[in-house]
């Protein structure tokens, strides 16, 4: 699926792409109404530093965006840009320096249940079967025994799992794990549900069904989604709009919205408005090198294999 | 795949020469005790006396070096006397494997030497009680200050540091302290196990307790959980396994201060027991003794062990090995 949209990644793409910013008017009608939608999050001016042995390193620079409610936003930039922590601080796992952070018009401080988070590597609690997972949240919400199990198993339901509701985690594979930390999540019925690169340790066939799993999820219940990743086609395909944050320091390059029209469907991955979204990112995240000779990505290597060699070419 | 299973790196053996391979671990070390106790020519450095002939000071059943043997012999026959007459032995303080068997028995069977001595049950009953009350106590106390230790850095800063130094003094120093305050029978036996004890415990636990994944509080915050729940609900389910295994080890460690322990005020326990017996030159009866301090420990381990995969199911490998 993801083999034939790589191929585009040259320097010189055959096809003749539109540009990102072209939008169908069914595209463009849906993202003026996102726009009246009420604003769910709002980050003003957010900015992090940390202290190292280096001396201050700023991880986040007057960060601003708002998020309105039901809206899929993708966080993606190059590595050491700071989604991470700005995820982080969004759920209140980390504390941040300059600017604020409103959910509902109110500012938040410290972790909480109204912002749901799904981590990369699952931390689901091992000593709990999948339902007892899911229950922890409503517990914690002062649910009764009884009440909280109906209503964790109506979330496992959901994510497809009842069968496996007596397991313990270590007996599940991956993609299920983190579905049961979408349904524990979710089962808090937060306002925002944040997720920090949830499907990057997944085979790329899980990570397609679990976007798939996501976007239902999404379409049928009301959540508003923050998701990092570092993957291009995930970010263009979820979102309705994607926040590209630049590196060293973590500032907001640009916030695109993305033309593609909802519902997604895997076959827009080839579509000519995906494409171009995509190509735009690549260029975002990483610039053609400005100086010769500092460019990373291109190997000092020399010949190693005998020009008399039987396979003494590998074209 | 290739070299022999036997040495590949960090990979397991086959199950059936696991199982040969453990069973050696024992065999081995008792092949070579009976190499030397049953082969007359590996060692043997003394003859047991079976007839003293004509020498005076000689009798039956005693033991002296060879060369002392071959010289008395020499002489006996230099003066036409009859020779003494004896075998290859070891010396008293090693018996054979069968010997020490039969006193595993015998230990149970034979009646004290004396009417105030105690029988060999009783005095291993009484080690045990030593033992249990020495560990329940410094665990009451060391278990709950090491999980707060490991979770709370304003808990860890206020004693670990203290604890740190104690953990040095070594703890039958305190053994004159310890009776003076506490008297001379078991209280202050208890003290030297729970004081070697408590000081390693509070670190252990402390620092299993750190060794939690820290996504996994993370990810109950974000669901709600504050701060009693957090420790009751995540810290302490998320480090019990580890916290059964360290107990495991440290448990180990109690026995290893029992013997400084009972010797105490008054000696007692099976302590009192091996040093009487080595006295009357019971050497049999004193590595049973030994052996049974360690059967019983390697029993509990493995009881433990067993325990710990019944109530912690969610367990991915078996706490063994």
């Amino acid at each position: 699926m993801n083999g034939e949209v790589r191929n585009c990644r040259g320097e010189a793409p055959a096809l003749e792409l539109p540009s990102y910013r072209d939008q169908s008017p069914a595209v463009r009608e849906r993202l003026a109404r996102l726009r009246r939608r009420p604003v769910l999050l709002e980050v003003e001016g957010l900015g992090k530093t940390f202290a190292t042995a280096q001396g201050p390193v700023t991880a986040l620079r007057d960060i601003n965006f708002k998020t309105r409610r039901r809206e899929f936003v993708c966080v993606i930039g190059p590595s050491g840009c700071g989604k991470s922590t700005l995820i982080r601080i969004l759920a209140g796992l980390e504390s941040h320096d300059s600017g604020r952070v409103l959910l509902d018009g109110k500012a938040v401080a410290g972790p909480g249940p109204d912002r749901g988070m799904v981590f990369q590597g699952y931390t689901l609690f091992p000593w709990l079967t999948v339902k007892k997972n899911v229950m922890f949240g409503l517990e914690m919400a002062g649910r009764g025994r009884l009440a909280a199990e109906e209503e964790a198993m109506q979330w496992i339901d959901l994510v497809g799992l009842n069968k496996f509701a007596r397991c313990y985690p270590h007996q599940l594979s991956g993609g299920m794990k983190q579905r049961v930390a979408i349904a524990r999540a979710l089962a808090n019925q937060p306002r925002i549900l944040l997720m920090d690169e949830p499907f990057g340790a997944l085979d790329a066939q899980t990570r397609a069904r679990m976007q798939a799993y996501l976007m239902e999820i999404w379409a049928n219940i009301d959540i508003t989604i923050v998701f990092i990743t570092h993957d291009l086609d995930e970010a263009v395909f979820l979102a309705d709009r994607i926040l590209v944050l630049k590196a060293h320091p973590g500032e907001v390059s640009e916030l695109i919205e993305v033309p593609v029209a909802q519902p997604r469907r895997p076959e827009q991955l080839l579509a000519p408005e995906f494409l171009a979204t995509r190509r735009h990112i690549e260029k975002l995240i990483h610039p053609p090198a400005a100086e010769p000779g500092l460019n990373e990505d291109q190997l000092n290597m020399v010949r190693m294999v005998s020009v008399k060699d039987e396979v003494g070419s590998v074209f | 795949m290739s070299g022999s299973p036997w040495f590949a790196v960090r990979a397991s053996l086959p199950p059936r020469a696991r199982r040969v391979t453990g069973m050696m671990s024992f065999v081995l070390p008792l092949l070579l005790w009976s190499l030397v106790s049953y082969v007359p020519w590996i060692w043997h450095p003394q003859v047991a006396i079976t007839d003293p002939g004509s020498v005076t000071y000689l009798r039956p059943g005693m033991q002296l070096e060879r060369a002392a043997f071959a010289a008395e012999v020499a002489r006996a026959q230099q003066q036409r006397r009859a020779p003494p007459v004896g075998y290859a032995a070891n010396p008293i303080y090693l018996p054979a494997p069968h010997e020490v068997a039969r006193a595993f028995y015998t230990a149970f069977t034979d009646p004290p030497q004396r009417r105030s001595e105690k029988w060999l049950h009783e005095s291993l009953w009484e080690s045990i009680q030593v033992i249990f009350w020495g560990f329940v106590l410094s665990s009451l106390i060391g278990v709950p200050l090491g999980i707060l230790a490991g979770t709370f850095d304003f808990v860890s800063r206020l004693f670990e540091p203290f604890v740190e130094f104690f953990r040095y003094l070594p703890a039958p120093a305190f053994g004159a302290l310890a009776v003076a305050i506490l008297g001379i029978y078991q209280a202050p036996k208890i003290a030297i196990i729970f004081i070697g004890t408590f000081f390693q415990q509070v670190l252990v636990v402390a620092n299993t307790t750190r060794k939690l994944d820290p996504t996994l509080l993370e990810a109950a915050q974000t669901l709600g959980a504050r701060n009693p729940a957090l420790l009751l609900r995540v810290v302490i389910p998320g480090i019990v396994t580890d916290l059964f295994r360290d107990m495991r080890v440290l448990l180990g460690w109690a026995w290893t201060y029992l013997i400084v322990a009972e010797l105490i005020g008054t000696s007692s326990g099976i302590t009192w027991f091996i040093t009487q017996q080595a006295r009357y030159k019971n050497f049999d009866n004193v590595y049973a003794a030994i052996m049974m301090i360690g059967i019983i420990g390697l029993a509990t381990d493995l009881l433990l062990a067993w325990l710990g995969r019944r109530i912690f199911p969610w367990q991915k490998t078996a706490a063994r090995g």
